[in-house]
Formats: C-alpha cells, sequence, structure tokens
C-alpha cells in the first residue's frame, strides 16, 4: 500500500506504508543511530513525535523483546528507508513490521530519508503527516499539520502507579517523567532498591520515604508546559536528598531554580555526541534525545554553573548546583541505545548517595 | 591539550614495498599523515623503501629517503638528520617492527629519540602473544584459550589439550603468514613447522578454533589525555576462518543489535585503553552467533588496512588526526575535516552501507589454490557506497574489473544439486556466486547458512538479487519501468538488465532515461546529515534526491583512477593520477576524480575538487559525466582501467586529453601498430595476429620457436608465455580464452637480449626522456617483475642514439600528447621495439624519483598545452645522474599457495624497493636488503639449473663458494660444476629416497635455493615442488641466471657504511 508523508512546508515524500495504516500528525524527529531501533521506539522521550531513522537498513535483526525501554512503543509514527525483508538475530522473536502493527505505529518506507533530514537540518523540526490516503488537498493539510502541537505527554507516559524494584542498598525515588526502564536498571544493578513514581507525585510524598537518593528521569514534551511538576521538583531541589537527573529531569531542575530552557533547531537525536567533563577535561561519546536545551545565559551561576558541553554546538549538557548533592545531565547515561561510557555517572550518583547523608 | 613543543623534527617510517597484507594503505595513510604533520610546522623526515609511494615525493615531506627499512639504514639517518621523534605506526608491521628492533637494540635511547605514536610497551602488549593474552585476561575481555609454543612437539601437545581443530597463528608476521586452521595432527605438524620457521620470534599460537562465528571489527581511536571514540565497525560477511583481507567486509554491522554492537563497542574502548595506543588501533572480534559470547582475535595497534577502509567508509581521516594526536592534541581540538563545523572526538554516522571485496590474484596464478583461509592472499580490494546492501554488493562485484558485473557471471548451472552443494563447503573467493545458484535451485536459507555459516540476512540480501534476475528474465521484453527502477535501485547495470530481457543496452538505457531513472549522487558526510558539510565526496544511489551540483565557472577535468590494486597495475598509478590531478589543479581546472580503491591516495577526499567513489565502468561513468559535464578527461595516468574507458568516454561526447583515443588505439592494434613501425623504420621482433589455437601454431612454426604468446590489450603481460613447442601453444590459447579474451592474440619471435626501457613525454613536437633503464635480467622476463637500473649500465652510445631516436620517432608518429612508455630489446648493436604503451608506466614514480624531473606534472601541463621548451627542459635525453638507482621487484609467493613462483613474461610480483647509492654495488646491495634478501644466514644453499644454463652458472657459483656457501646440487648440475672446477655436495632429488633435496629444504637451515627452470612445457614438476616448499619455509628463491649473478656481486661488495641519499635533494 501506498503511503504519504507530507510536511508542514508542503514537501511530500512517497512511500510505502508499514505497520498501522492509520492517519496521523505529528512533529517530525531524526535519529542517526545506526542499531537500537527498537530502543528508539519503545523511548517514551519520543510521545508525540514521528522519528525519521537516517540509517536506511531498519529491522536487520527483527524484535528481541527483552530490550524494550518501556512497556509500549511511543512515537506516533516510524519513518524509514528500508526495512528489512528477513530478520536475522538469535534473540529476535518478531518482524518490525509486524510490532508497529502490534503497537498501531503507522509508518513510511521507501523514501529518500537522507533528504528529508535535510530539510529538517535546514528549516528545523517541523510537523508532518503520515497517510495512505493519496487523496488529500495539500493546502487543506498543510494547515491541519500545522497547527499540531504536542501536549500532555509527560503524564501519558508516565506510570499511573508506584512500583518498587527490590534491593538491599541505597533507596532511590525516581520520578518517571517518561522513563527509560534502563535508568532504573541502572540503579537497580548497583544494588539500589528502586520505587518508580508517577510524574505528578507530590514531592511531600517522595521525601516522607526517606530515600537516599532521587533520580528525575528523561521524557518528552516540552519542558516548560510541565508548570506542577516543576513546582514540586523545586521542592526537591530544597531538600537535602542527593539528586541525579537525566534530560527532561536535567530541564525541569534548572527550570525549577529559574533558569530557561529552549528549543533546538532540530535537536540532537542519536548515540555519537560527544560531550565534555568541564571537571575533567574529558570527552565522552554520548546517546542523546532532546528537543530543548537549558540556556547557559539564564543560569543563576549561585545556583547552578555547568558542568558539561557539547563539543559540536558547545550547548549545555549538564550542570552542577552549587552547595546541593545535585547534578544534572542532558544526555542519556543508561544509553540503550548508544554508547555505555556514560555509566560512571551513576556510579557517581552511588557515591553521592553514600557521602551526602 | 596543545601540540608538544618537543616535537620539532619527526622520522616517520613507510611501510616498504608493498605486498599481500601490506599495501597501498600505507601510503595513504602515511601521506595523510605526513602531511598532517607538515600542516603543524614539523619538519618531516621520511624514510620508505618503496619509490613506487606519493608519501615518498618531495612535495609530501621535507626529506626523502628511499633506503631499505633496516636498522642499521635507521642507526645511521638518525645520526645524519637528528630528528627528535620517530613516528613508527603508519608503517604497517614492518613500521612497528621495526621499532620494535630499533627499541631492542638500545638506538632510539642512545640517540635521545622518543618514539611517539605509541610505546614499545603498547606494541608489546598487544603483538606479544603471551603479553596479549595476559592484558586480556587483565581487564576480562575473553580470547579464544590458546597456548604459545616454540616448538613442535609443545604445539601438537597443546592442540591435543584445546582439541582440534585449531588455529594456528606465527607471532610477528604480515597478513597472517604461515598460519592456518589444522583438523588433525598431520595438518597441524606441517603449518607448525612452517609457522615457527616465518615467526620472527620463532613462536606459534595454538588457539581454539571459532570458525563460524560472526567476524567484526572495530576501528578505535585515543588520544594522550585518554578519550576514546570509535569510527567505525565493520562485519565480515565470510565469517571466522577467512582473513578478514580476503573477506567481503560491510560497514556498519548489519546483523548485530544494539546490545551486541554496544558491547564490543565498550569492550574495544577499554583495550586501547589498557594498551594505551595514542592514535588508531583495529580490534578484530569473533561473536558466537548463538549467544553474546564473543573473544578478541586480534588487535593492531596501529593505522592498518581496516583503518583506510574506515576512513573511507566514514569520511574520518584517521592517519590524520593519528598524526595530530601524536603530535600531543586532544580529540575535541582537532577539527572535522570533512564538516568543518564538529570535531574529531564524535563518532561518524552512516547513512548508507559500504561493501568491500577483495582483489584477488588467482587471474595471475591460474594453478594455485582459490582456497581461502587465515593466510590473506588478496592483492588490493574495492569499496562501494550505496543505500542499499544490494546495490553495494552489485556495485562492489563490477569494481573488481575481473570480467563479472552480476550473480550470474560464474556459470554453476552445470553442477547437479549434490555437486552444488559440494561446491559449497568449498571457502574460496566465489562462494557468493555458488550460493547465488543455490538460491536459483531452491537450496534453503538454512541450509545454506548450516554449510557456510553466513548470516541468512546476508543470504536473503543474495536472494533478491538473484529474484530480480528472474523477475529481468521473466519481463523479458515487457520490461516496465516499475520493474526497471527496482532493479536499478539494486544497481544491476544496464549491460546486464539487457542480457536479462534481451532488450538492447541502449533500449534500457533509452527507457532509463525516458522514465527519469538516472543516478543520483549523496554526500559522505561523517553525519548523516545532521550537519552542512563542506567535502564534496560522492557515492551513487538511484531513486534519491542529487546533492552533486555540476556547475563550475572553472575548466573541468575528469581524472580516471585505476580500480583495484593487482599484480600488474600497482600502486605506481595511483601515484600518476595524484600527481595529475594535483597539476591540473595548478593549471586553474576544477578537478574530479572518480576511483573505487579505499587503500589509496587519489580517494582522500582532499586530493581533487571531487571525489566520486564509484566503479569505473562506461555507465558508471556517464552517471557522473551527465552531471559534471567536464571539458575533458584523462585516461593516460589510470593504467589499464583508464585506457579501456577511453571509446566509451568519447561516444559520451567527452574529449579525451592529451594523446588522441585513435593513436592510443593504434599503439595496441598489431596491424596499425606494424605500419607505423615500418613508416618509421624501426624494426620489432617479427610477429604475426592470430585467434585460434591452429593459426598460432601456423605462426610460431613461420617464426621458428621460441615464440611469445600474448593476448592483446592487457597490462602486466597477463596470460603472456614463451611457448618452444606447439604443446605449449596449445596450454597457453587455452588459458587465454578462459580469461574471456575479446581481442586477438599476438604471437612474437622471441630474441633474448638485454631489455631495456624508457618513459618518455612528447608535446607532439619535442621529446623529453629523464633516463634510460636496463633490466638486469635479460628478456623473457617481464619488466615490472625484473630488476631495473638507472642509468642503463651495459649498453653502447650507439644504442643509446638508436634508443632515442626509436623514441622520437615513434611519439611523433603516434601524435603523443603526455606520457610513452617504451620497451626495447638490444642485441648487440641492434635495437628492437617490444611494447609501445603512450601512456604512464609502472616505471613513472621510480623515474622521476631518481632523475628529479616531475614527469607526471610535466605531461599533464603539456596536456594542457604546454610545451617542454617553455617548461624550462632542454629536449631529448637528460644529462645522466651521477649515482646508481636500482629497482628491485618484491614478490608474496609465501602467501599464494600452489603459485609458480618461476619468473616469465607474466608479471607476477606484488611490489617494489629502490637501492639507490653513489656506487653499483652499493644500490644493488640495498636494493635486495629492501627486498629483504639478507644473505647470509646459515651459508647453505641450493643449485639447480638448466643445461643451457649450466655454463654460466659456473662462475656465479664459484663466487657463492667464495663467499663461504656450501652447495648443494642434483647429480647433473653437481658433475658439470665439478668437472668446471667448482666442488659441491650431491643431493638426491626429490622422487628418491631420503635424505633427499626437500629434506634439506625442510631441515631449514638453507639460506638460497637457484633454481632455473627449463622453459615451456618441459617445466619439470620437481622443480616446482622445490621451489613452493623451499618458498613456504621462507626460504629466499632465484629463478633467473641474471639475478643469482646480481646477488652474489651485492654479497661480494657488503658495503660497511651506506651513503644515504635525501631524494629531496635531487
Amino acid at each position: 500500500m501506498k503511503a504519504y508523508l507530507i510536511l508542514e512546508d508542503g514537501t511530500v515524500f512517497e512511500g510505502t506504508s508499514i505497520g498501522s495504516s492509520r492517519e496521523v500528525i505529528s512533529e517530525i524527529v531524526f535519529n542517526t543511530s545506526m542499531t537500537g531501533y527498537l530502543e528508539v521506539l519503545t523511548d517514551p522521550s519520543y510521545a508525540g513525535q514521528a522519528v525519521v531513522m537516517t540509517y536506511p537498513l531498519i529491522g536487520n535483526y527483527g524484535i528481541c523483546r527483552e530490550d524494550m525501554e518501556s512497556r509500549q512503543a511511543w512515537p506516533d509514527g516510524y519513518i524509514v528507508r528500508e526495512l528489512s525483508r528477513i530478520p536475522s538475530n538469535f534473540r529476535s522473536g518478531d518482524t518490525i513490521d509486524h510490532f508497529l502493527k502490534e503497537q498501531d505505529i503507522p509508518g513510511i518506507s521507501g523514501i529518500d530519508t537522507r533528504a528529508l533530514t535535510k530539510i529538517l537540518r535546514e528549516k528545523g523540526t517541523m510537523n508532518g503527516m503520515i497517510t495512505t490516503n493519496g487523496d488529500y488537498d495539500l493546502e487543506e493539510v498543510k494547515e491541519k499539520i500545522r497547527q499540531y502541537t504536542v501536549k500532555g505527554v509527560v503524564l501519558k507516559t508516565s506510570v499511573k502507579k508506584p512500583y518498587v524494584l527490590p534491593g538491599d542498598g541505597k533507596k532511590v525515588a525516581l520520578l518517571d517523567c517518561g522513563a527509560k526502564d534502563n535508568i532504573a536498571r541502572n540503579l537497580n544493578k548497583r544494588g539500589c532498591e528502586v520505587t518508580v513514581y508517577p510524574a505528578d507525585t507530590p514531592a511531600e510524598e517522595i521525601l516522607k520515604t526517606n530515600p537516599d537518593g532521587i533520580m528525575l528521569s528523561n521524557g518528552p514534551g516540552d519542558p516548560a508546559e510541565n508548570v506542577g511538576i516543576i513546582e514540586e521538583v523545586r521542592k526537591l531541589y530544597e531538600s537535602s536528598v542527593p539528586i541525579f537527573a537525566i534530560c527532561l529531569g536535567h530541564q525541569l531542575m534548572a527550570l525549577a531554580t529559574g533558569a530557561k530552557t529552549y528549543k533546538l533547531k532540530y535537536g540532537h537525536r542519536g548515540g555519537n555526541h560527544p560531550v565534555k567533563d568541564l571537571e575533567t577535561g574529558r570527552v565522552y561519546i554520548t546517546s542523546q534525545n532532546h528537543g530543548y536545551a537549558v540556556d547557559e545565559e539564564s543560569l543563576d551561576p549561585s545556583v547552578a554553573v555547568p558542568a558539561f558541553v557539547n563539543v559540536n554546538d558547545k550547548t549545555n549538557e549538564g550542570l552542577k548546583y552549587v552547595g546541593k548533592n545535585i547534578f544534572t545531565v542532558q544526555y542519556h547515561p543508561e544509553a540503550c541505545p548508544g554508547p555505555l561510557d556514560s555509566g560512571y555517572l551513576f556510579d557517581r550518583f552511588m557515591r553521592m548517595m553514600e557521602e551526602g547523608r | 591539550m596543545p601540540k608538544n613543543p618537543d616535537i620539532k623534527k619527526v622520522l616517520v617510517i613507510g611501510s616498504g614495498p608493498i605486498i599481500i597484507g601490506q599495501a597501498a594503505e600505507f601510503d595513504y595513510a602515511g601521506t595523510q599523515a605526513c602531511r598532517s604533520l607538515k600542516e603543524e610546522g614539523v619538519e618531516v623526515l621520511l624514510l620508505n623503501s618503496n619509490p613506487a609511494t606519493i608519501m615518498t615525493d618531495k612535495d609530501i615531506a621535507d626529506k626523502v629517503y628511499i633506503e631499505p627499512l633496516t636498522t642499521e639504514v635507521v642507526e645511521q639517518l638518525i645520526m645524519k638528520e637528528k630528528p627528535d621523534s620517530v613516528l613508527p605506526t603508519l608503517g604497517g608491521q614492518a613500521g612497528l617492527n621495526l621499532a620494535m628492533e630499533l627499541e631492542e637494540a638500545g638506538i632510539l635511547a642512545k640517540n635521545n629519540v622518543r618514539l611517539i605514536g605509541t610505546t614499545p610497551l603498547t606494541i608489546k602488549k598487544a603483538e606479544d602473544r603471551e603479553m596479549f593474552k595476559e592484558t586480556m585476561e587483565k581487564i576480562n575481555e575473553p580470547v579464544a584459550p590458546s597456548e604459545i609454543v616454540e616448538s613442535l612437539e609443545d604445539g601438537l601437545a597443546v592442540a591435543e589439550k584445546i582439541g582440534y581443530p585449531v588455529v594456528l597463528r606465527p607471532a610477528y608476521t604480515l597478513g597472517g603468514s604461515g598460519g592456518g586452521i589444522a583438523e588433525n595432527p598431520e595438518q597441524c605438524a606441517e603449518i607448525l613447522e612452517n609457522g615457527l620457521r616465518l615467526s620472527r620470534v620463532g613462536q606459534v599460537l595454538v588457539e581454539r578454533c571459532i570458525a563460524g562465528w560472526k567476524e567484526i571489527e572495530y576501528e578505535v581511536m585515543r588520544d594522550g589525555a585518554g578519550n576514546v571514540i570509535t569510527v567505525c565497525n565493520m562485519e565480515n560477511i565470510d565469517p571466522v576462518g577467512v582473513h578478514t583481507g580476503d573477506s567481503i567486509v560491510v560497514a556498519p554491522s548489519q546483523t548485530l543489535g544494539d546490545k551486541e554492537y554496544q558491547m564490543l563497542r565498550t569492550s574495544a574502548l577499554k583495550i586501547i585503553t589498557e594498551l594505551g595506543i595514542t592514535g588508531g588501533c583495529n580490534v578484530q572480534y569473533a561473536l558466537n552467533p548463538n549467544s553474546f559470547e564473543y573473544c578478541v582475535i586480534e588487535v593492531n595497534p596501529r593505522v592498518s588496512r581496516s583503518s583506510a577502509l574506515a576512513s573511507k567508509a566514514t569520511g574520518y581521516p584517521i592517519a590524520k588526526v593519528a598524526a595530530k594526536i601524536a603530535l600531543g592534541y586532544t580529540l575535541d581540538e582537532i577539527k572535522n575535516a570533512v564538516t568543518k563545523k564538529t570535531y574529531a572526538s564524535f563518532e561518524p554516522m552512516l547513512d548508507y552501507v559500504v561493501v568491500k571485496m577483495p582483489r584477488l590474484p588467482f587471474d595471475k596464478f591460474i594453478n594455485a589454490s582459490h582456497s581461502l583461509g587465515t593466510q590473506m592472499k588478496a592483492t588490493g580490494e574495492v569499496m562501494s557506497i550505496c543505500t542499499s546492501f544490494e546495490g553495494g554488493l552489485m556495485k562492489a562485484i563490477r569494481s573488481l574489473e575481473q570480467h563479472v558485473d552480476c550473480l550470474l557471471s560464474y556459470d554453476y548451472s552445470g553442477l547437479t544439486s549434490a555437486e552444488l552443494k559440494e561446491e559449497l563447503n568449498r571457502v574460496d573467493d566465489r562462494r557468493i556466486w555458488v550460493i547465488a545458484e543455490a538460491l536459483r535451485r531452491g537450496f534453503s536459507y538454512d541450509m545454506i547458512h548450516e554449510i557456510t555459516k553466513i548470516d541468512i540476512w546476508f543470504i536473503d540480501k543474495l536472494a533478491i538479487l538473484v529474484e530480480m534476475e528472474a523477475a529481468l528474465k521473466a519481463a523479458g521484453k515487457d520490461l516496465t519501468p516499475e520493474l526497471l527502477k527496482e532493479a536499478k535501485r539494486i544497481e544491476f547495470p544496464d549491460n546486464v538488465i539487457a542480457r536479462l530481457t534481451g532488450l538492447s543496452q541502449d533500449e534500457v538505457k533509452a527507457m532509463r532515461y525516458e522514465n527519469n531513472i538516472r543516478a543520483a549522487f549523496k554526500m559522505v558526510d561523517t553525519c548523516a546529515a545532521e550537519f552542512a558539510a563542506e567535502t564534496p565526496y560522492y557515492y551513487s544511489c538511484f531513486g534519491s534526491e542529487n546533492e552533486a551540483d555540476g556547475t563550475t565557472s572553472r575548466k573541468k577535468v575528469l581524472v580516471l583512477g585505476s580500480g583495484p590494486i593487482r599484480i600488474g597495475q600497482g600502486i605506481e598509478f595511483d601515484f600518476c593520477s595524484v600527481h595529475s590531478t594535483w597539476a591540473f589543479e595548478k593549471e586553474g581546472y576544477e578537478t574530479v576524480i572518480i576511483n573505487n580503491n579505499p587503500e589509496t591516495v587519489s580517494t582522500d577526499f582532499d586530493i581533487a575538487d571531487k571525489l566520486y567513489f564509484e566503479p569505473l565502468t562506461p555507465e558508471d561513468v556517464e552517471s557522473i559525466v551527465d552531471i559534471e559535464k567536464p571539458d575533458g578527461a584523462v585516461v593516460q595516468f589510470g593504467g589499464q582501467t583508464a585506457i579501456k574507458l577511453t571509446e566509451a568516454l568519447m561516444k559520451m561526447g567527452v574529449p579525451i586529453l592529451g594523446t588522441a583515443a585513435e593513436d592510443v588505439d593504434a599503439a595496441e592494434d598489431r596491424e596499425r601498430f606494424d605500419e607505423i613501425l615500418e613508416q618509421c623504420g624501426i624494426p620489432r621482433p617479427k610477429g604475426q595476429t592470430v585467434f585460434t589455437a591452429e593459426e598460432a601454431k601456423k605462426a610460431a612454426n613461420e617464426l621458428g620457436y621460441p615464440v611469445l604468446v600474448r593476448p592483446s590489450y592487457v597490462l602486466g603481460g597477463q596470460g603472456m608465455q614463451i611457448a618452444i613447442c606447439d604443446e605449449d601453444i596449445d596450454e597457453f590459447i587455452g588459458i587465454i580464452n578462459q580469461i574471456a579474451q575479446e581481442h586477438p592474440i599476438l604471437v612474437d619471435k622471441y630474441i633474448m637480449g638485454k631489455e631495456i626501457e624508457v618513459d618518455a613525454i612528447c608535446d607532439g613536437t619535442d621529446i623529453l626522456i629523464p633516463g634510460i633503464m636496463e633490466h638486469i635480467e635479460r628478456t623473457g622476463i617481464h619488466s615490472g617483475d625484473s630488476i631495473s637500473v638507472y642509468p642503463a649500465q651495459s649498453i653502447t652510445e650507439g644504442n643509446k642514439k638508436t634508443l632515442v631516436e626509436y623514441t622520437e620517432k615513434l611519439a611523433r608518429a603516434l601524435h603523443v600528447k603526455g606520457m610513452i612508455n617504451i620497451q626495447f630489446i638490444v642485441d648487440g648493436e641492434d635495437v628492437y621495439i617490444i611494447e609501445v604503451n603512450p601512456r604512464s608506466s609502472r616505471t613513472v614514480p621510480y623515474i622521476s624519483k631518481v632523475t628529479g624531473i616531475p614527469i607526471v606534472p610535466l605531461a599533464t601541463q603539456i596536456i594542457c598545452g604546454h610545451t617542454i621548451r617553455e617548461l624550462g627542459y632542454a629536449p631529448g635525453l637528460q644529462k645522466e645522474a651521477d649515482y646508481f638507482a636500482i629497482k628491485m621487484p618484491v614478490f608474496s609467493f609465501e602467501k599464494i599457495r600452489g603459485a609458480d613462483i618461476s619468473l616469465g613474461p607474466e608479471m607476477k610480483s606484488t611490489g617494489e624497493c629502490l637501492g639507490i647509492a653513489k656506487t653499483f654495488n652499493e644500490a644493488l646491495y640495498k636494493a635486495f636488503q629492501g627486498a629483504g634478501i639478507k644473505l647470509p644466514k646459515y651459508k647453505n644453499m641450493i643449485i639447480t639449473v638448466r643445461d643451457s644454463d649450466k655454463e654460466e652458472m659456473v662462475d656465479i657459483a664459484a663466487r657463492f663458494k667464495a663467499q663461504g656457501y656450501r652447495i648443494f646440487c642434483t647429480n647433473g648440475t653437481a658433475r658439470y660444476l665439478y668437472q668446471k672446477g667448482v666442488v659441491t655436495i650431491p643431493v638426491r632429488k626429490i622422487e628418491q629416497e631420503s635424505p633427499n633435496i626437500l629434506d634439506l629444504i625442510l631441515g631449514h637451515e638453507i639460506d638460497l635455493v637457484i633454481d632455473i627452470p627449463a622453459q615451456g612445457a618441459e617445466r619439470s614438476h620437481d622443480g616446482f615442488i622445490i621451489r613452493r616448499n623451499a618458498i613456504e619455509t621462507g626460504v629466499t628463491v632465484l629463478t633467473a641466471i641474471d639475478t643469482a649473478r646480481a646477488l652474489v656481486t651485492s654479497m661480494e661488495n657488503r658495503a660497511q657504511e651506506l651513503t644515504l641519499i635525501n631524494i629531496a635533494d635531487i
């Protein structure tokens, strides 16, 4: 079946329908990872967005369900150049096409993903529609597409009820703003008992359990939209509990302490971004997925100072909070997909919890 | 960390002659590194014995020494030039080995010179098997169970303990020389014995066989601050068991999930960190296809063939970055030269697929075994880039220039299914063609996988190609645009589509153009389009947006590269292509290079204004021409590959710059060439053009045996043989026909004389001859395999005059504009022409360097309309140099099992080195040293000579005896020599009881075998066995009497102190 990707600027790509054949309008973003398509599909941070994979061959190693980063797939749509006809991996239990159908995610294959990526790079992230209906009025749908905004995605992706991953080490409260499972796994692997809380949990509820540390997770959407959560994060900031935050969590903490965030032209999504640790001067290759960044200009140096910077575009990649046991990063030390090089940050958090109390 | 200010003068060590396992990739790496160092204001001293390289050009380094890569040379060089640092990591295994020898001999410490880019400890940890194992154990990185042995007995015991099959790997050898897989004790003993001998330290690793696992490689970089990145990973389609140099390789890996990918990536970073490498490193893994179990196969603590491939595959210039790191920079301080926006501390992301295929030399060694194993056999490789794997593979296949263009090119349809299944078990260079036939027959993926262990993902891709063949066949002349579009998406060339559908190639092309099915070009930008890149490095695909813009305000020239390195067409042609490109640039042209060889300098992204990484077929070139619309193309520098495209280019309406196409053709066309010779009054050995064996025999009998038989339009004398009887002719013509000759066959009278070679430049009026080269071996041995001496030594002034006169006449008659290469025979005062090539030749880099005349730039300027006089040169033969320069061929026979090593009219050498000195004898000594012939060792040798050469052998044998040699001879030779007063030790022939000649060779105390075989079909099988066994046990074997004489001369004149000559001063 034919499918069309229509961008808000009027560009139309014609390809083949994959996954669900339902029509969808979403924000189109690209990811440059060469492996880890299932991790991308199940990363809640993509809620409200349709993902273009720049690597042309997707689905080669099938679906290994234990690699899912959350309970379901989140993107609104999936855009690839070529889906593998057969999967080949000893763990594969399914094909990606079937997985997309099962998860009701519409997609399109057979398009020039590089041309699409160049448009997004030059003009910035924009909205688009994936449809199998070739009988559209371009002007009409363009207007509809333009009106789309990503909204309310944090609560949509967050857990509805707290749950506990048992462990006999430190007690960590993880605020799930759309968390990838590997954050909890990383802590759990280090012996932590991890209690995962819904994103809208009041700070008091968390603090009263007297955790050794608090973890703020990644998540989707515009960080500034989460006014209520930001207020609660402010309370967590004011406690003396050591806090480590990733991605959206990093942005929420910055917003909670008076800094600002802004939307990047086309974001960072992939597994090859160099980040410099300003303390040691070392550079790490990181896994990234964010469309917003913290504005370093807006930082109050008595509250927070940059701790990590992106080597390529010099955007902020992490903060250290003055006089606090708090550090936050914009990128993904939990990897999956992407390099494992920043796993040491979890160890740093462990030490912080050890020393923090 | 900024640049280390203490590094001011660096000695860069090159990799020496091209051999199997160490090819052009090190010229690419070395050239890039030298330019990178010079960019930083560092004075660069270069040492490399290989004159065909670009890195040994005076434009590349400040001082260039083309001298043997030995510790004595380096020590003298250090004392003479006083560098503060030595950079050995760009010179391949040769460079590292030399660095270790320098360290062990204390030469570096004594002269207060530091190694940069690596440390002796790093080299040892990576190269010494035991230390490597310990290091891996320390950081919990698994290696296959193994033990190092130093004797046959221990080896067999260890193999028994680990369990067969076992892999045997000699320590410190190139391309896995002497290694192999042993299934049983007999095989184990055989390989061990050989391996122990070949290892520099007499060690062999006996290892658990993990054949059949996935073979994955990572290219990693580390700087002095400890920052680490991976540039690229690669997956071998052929599982573990086939040397990666002989495997079809794809980048990035295709069948690894993120978990496997990151697991191995993390391991590679851990390893480079533990080894403390500052620069690039390659780590090879075996990954169990059914679990996460893996083991580290090998680490190369240096720039390697794989890193050249990774550089071209990603656009990340590994050698350049490695050189900067050696100077002290950190990755985040080094700009990414492709994007000019990002830094070297990021990992390239590909939005395409890269396929590499090996170029194997079995067309040269038709009797050699085609089987592939742990010992590398490929002389070169091709790379292709496409958005699909199928497309990448199809492009790679047609880039090979081996008369293959699709999966139907080798026909297995005649085999029964049982035979085909048997054939699948054979691990050789044609395996994918066998699999394709199996798929056509409906063999299941599982069955094919079970036998070959090739991942079913790749088998499915081959199946997609096979299905397309069937679909095209079924469509026939009713081919639809939709099907055509799909066929082009997976890169079926028009000629194959035409063959399958029954349409003509022009019809297919017309249909494509009508339906706008044209190749589009995409950029290799290191970042999957995330950032706008500045570097125009393109590949083609169908059904996509085109990114290449052909508009320019400048005149534009298309430079055609020379494709994969193969015997007969080596790195020399890359030297010529690159220099021509640079010269065109100076003339104000925009330059566009097309080539497909990832090992070369020409495919570095900053050589030409634009690089198209594409197959060199008419259709692929035309797609580029359609976009670039060049003002002209230059074909005379890219070897036979480029010459072959002349006609197609003219059809496309692209003017051929320089010598006109019809004149090129006149030199190749026997009849027309004979006419020209007639007009010029130049004699040549009598000959005839024939098409069949019957005609050939008739011609031979008229001319009188011996005769030379060869196909026309070939390079490197492929298929050329000396026939002494009718039976030979039958055999040779049979062989020629096997390699699909469309052109006629030439039969010439064989004249024994001195062989002379001349390269000249002609501007249409005047001729410039830089020098005359003379071969040490008399006619009958291919010029590429002969020792070549400049200036010519034994010819008369009269000869020289004739040579110059003939050269001038021919160049004018052929209307040469640019380069011409002529080979002559001198017999007394008679001079005959053997061959004329109106193009650049193999000897051009060598003669340019030793005469100091920049031949290629001059020729290019002449092509652009300048004249010799205008460029400041007096026409005619240039003044002879006051030193001697000897070019020595280097062979890789030990790598090719079953190859006959005896020299003849068909070229067999893979590379060359230079000996340059004030005296002939010192130059000769250096040339032998450079070629790795470092004698004496045990002072035992064997001589076996055909009757016709026995007389000449007497003097040579006596001279070897005077050098202290004990000479063993077969009875006939011994008796003859005894009668002439040279006492030797008789030894039994092979078929006689032990101890015989073979036992003597296998006794490992023989330095040298001189075996002059009889010509033609009389070649004895015994001789073949003797030569093979000698070569495989690391013994030097000479098969030409002149070479033997040269060797003894060089030994008699072993210089005490060498004079080192800076080529840049010439």
